[in-house]
């Protein structure tokens, strides 16, 4: 009994707050994401894109995701049952995983019962936290490799293995391009990283290069459009969701669009001073505001510029054609480790001497 | 490929500049059943049976349009006036049964040409979509054009600009 009392339950139910509408925030941002998509599609061409249900067609993914509900599931016979259903999930999951170290605000201060709280808008400020977010996102492609192999599809099973090397080589210069960041921060924590970043220079400023190559990578873990050789229409049949149907296809396509929310924040976060609001002194917007109405507008500008990345993955996918995969592999190996690691290796030597006292 | 093409990335900008200059066009799209396209003025649409200014049927039956007709769309059953029906019918002749199948009709407007009583016309409008084929089958209740004295405006929307023209041209 004593026990139950020293925990925490005020703690818990922030967290358990904070973590249901992060889930539902991310889940109903992808929605959008994919009516977003559909416009930002038809404008580039000339196009008037969903605009017949509701106003503008707002509620376009709506009835799309009703129309994926009603459509038969169907699950081969060849496949393997248990691992064709764990796919899409373990696709979703992954996806929905690496919000979790993400801040997405400054602190919000309230009195409850009595009780003088400060909450921090992170679900877990862990001092790994670029490392979770790697270890997650390089779980992801077992999302693809199961979706492919439990298909028992020829088709499938290259797109998965497509897939997985895709993500393996594309992982290694954007570990690489993080490594010179890591050495200017000295932290791997998340919340530690936008500190350095708040009211003085992004940390882009000092790595242009790096967040180039992150940038680029990013699209290829996502398996968006310069990049989607997994899910090749024309030569693979869309890949790895060849044979899924009904919501499991949908839980796919969530998924990817999910990941392109979380990476555009991990971007903002590493690099475009996460959810500081530019141009302003956010210490000096707090005393005239308050707190709590700082949070908001910090979210809020840590979203805007997290719409600006997606509006930029969808610009990306509606301009450039699939690279074939010998040009994936010789750009991810030939080109873009070699330049992660000269700037690695430049930035090691420009710390180095202004620790030495060097000034530059 | 020049080095500047190797890198990628200045095409790659190339295309970016291009597909946000679109952004900014006007489109080409016209959002259709609330704004529709003016016809042109030849345009050939759905026939319509004509009546004259006293609401009878111009249509005597002749089957001259179902021998021009080259896809063999028109099909006709004729019959003779009965007296006391002078005011539904011009001639002594009418057609009990005029059926237009529109989905063998190609709007040529042969039929209108072939015509000698005025009583067949290619109107502005196009045979709306239907669930059946049965329901492309246009008979007389689709054809006709509504009574000029019962209905006028409707007669006059029906008419539209195209007969008027030929009407001035004969």
């Amino acid at each position: 009994m004593i026990g139950l009392l020293a925990i925490d339950w005020i703690f818990i139910l922030e967290k358990l707050i904070l973590i249901v509408s992060i889930v539902s925030i991310s889940l109903v941002i992808a929605m959008y994401e994919t009516y977003a998509e559909r416009k930002v599609a038809a404008v580039m061409q000339d196009r008037r894109g969903p605009n017949r249900a509701g106003p503008f067609g707002i509620l376009q993914p709506l009835a799309d995701g009703l129309k994926l509900f009603m459509k038969e599931e169907i699950i081969p016979n060849t496949s393997n049952k248990l691992l064709f259903i764990i796919g899409p999930c373990m696709a979703m999951l992954t996806a929905m995983m690496t919000s979790a170290v993400i801040p997405w605000g400054g602190k919000i201060h309230f009195t409850l019962f009595g009780l003088d709280r400060w909450v921090s808008l992170q679900i877990a400020d862990i001092n790994i936290g670029i490392l979770y977010i790697f270890g997650v996102v390089s779980m992801g492609v077992y999302g693809i490799m199961i979706g492919g192999w439990a298909s028992n599809n020829k088709f499938s099973l290259i797109a998965a293995m497509r897939g997985a090397s895709q993500v393996i080589s594309y992982e290694l210069p954007m570990g690489i391009s993080l490594i010179a960041l890591l050495l200017l921060t000295g932290s791997l924590k998340m919340s530690t990283i936008v500190a350095g970043q708040l009211d003085t220079w992004y940390y882009v400023l000092y790595q242009p290069l790096g967040f180039f190559i992150f940038l680029i990578c990013s699209f290829a873990e996502c398996n968006r459009t310069p990049f989607d050789l997994p899910e090749a229409e024309n030569e693979l049949n869309f890949g790895y969701h060849q044979e899924y149907s009904s919501m499991k296809l949908g839980f796919y396509l969530f998924a990817e669009y999910i990941n392109m929310f979380i990476s555009s924040a991990v971007m903002v976060t590493l690099f475009w001073g996460g959810y500081d609001i530019p141009f302003i002194h956010d210490g000096d917007l707090a005393k005239s505001i308050g707190y709590n109405w700082l949070a908001v507008l910090e979210g809020l500008s840590l979203f805007i510029k997290v719409a600006l990345f997606i509006f930029a993955f969808m610009w990306v996918r509606w301009t450039i054609p699939r690279f074939r995969y010998d040009q994936l592999m010789n750009l991810g190996w030939k080109k873009l480790i070699p330049l992660s690691l000269i700037n690695m290796i430049i930035t090691a030597l420009l710390v180095l001497l202004k620790e030495n006292g060097w000034r530059f | 490929m020049s080095i500047l093409e190797r890198l990628y990335v200045w095409n790659i900008a190339i295309g970016m500049w291009i597909t946000l200059k679109h952004i900014f066009k006007r489109k080409a799209t016209i959002s259709y059943p609330e704004q529709k396209r003016e016809f042109s003025p030849v345009f050939r649409g759905l026939q319509i049976l004509n009546r004259d200014e006293d609401g009878r049927e111009n249509c005597t039956a002749c089957g001259l349009c179902a021998v021009a007709c080259p896809a063999e769309a028109i099909t006709m059953e004729a019959a003779e006036r009965q007296p006391g029906e002078e005011h539904l019918y011009r001639e002594e002749k009418y057609a009990a049964k005029y059926e237009i199948n529109m989905l063998r009709c190609i709007f040529c407007g042969l039929c209108e040409e072939a015509c000698p009583k005025d009583a067949v016309y290619l109107s502005e409008t196009f045979a709306p979509s239907n669930y059946q084929r049965k329901g492309f089958i246009y008979g007389k209740k689709d054809l006709l054009i509504p009574h000029p004295k019962e209905d006028p405006e409707a007669y006059q929307k029906a008419l539209g600009s195209r007969t008027k023209n030929k009407e001035m041209q004969v």
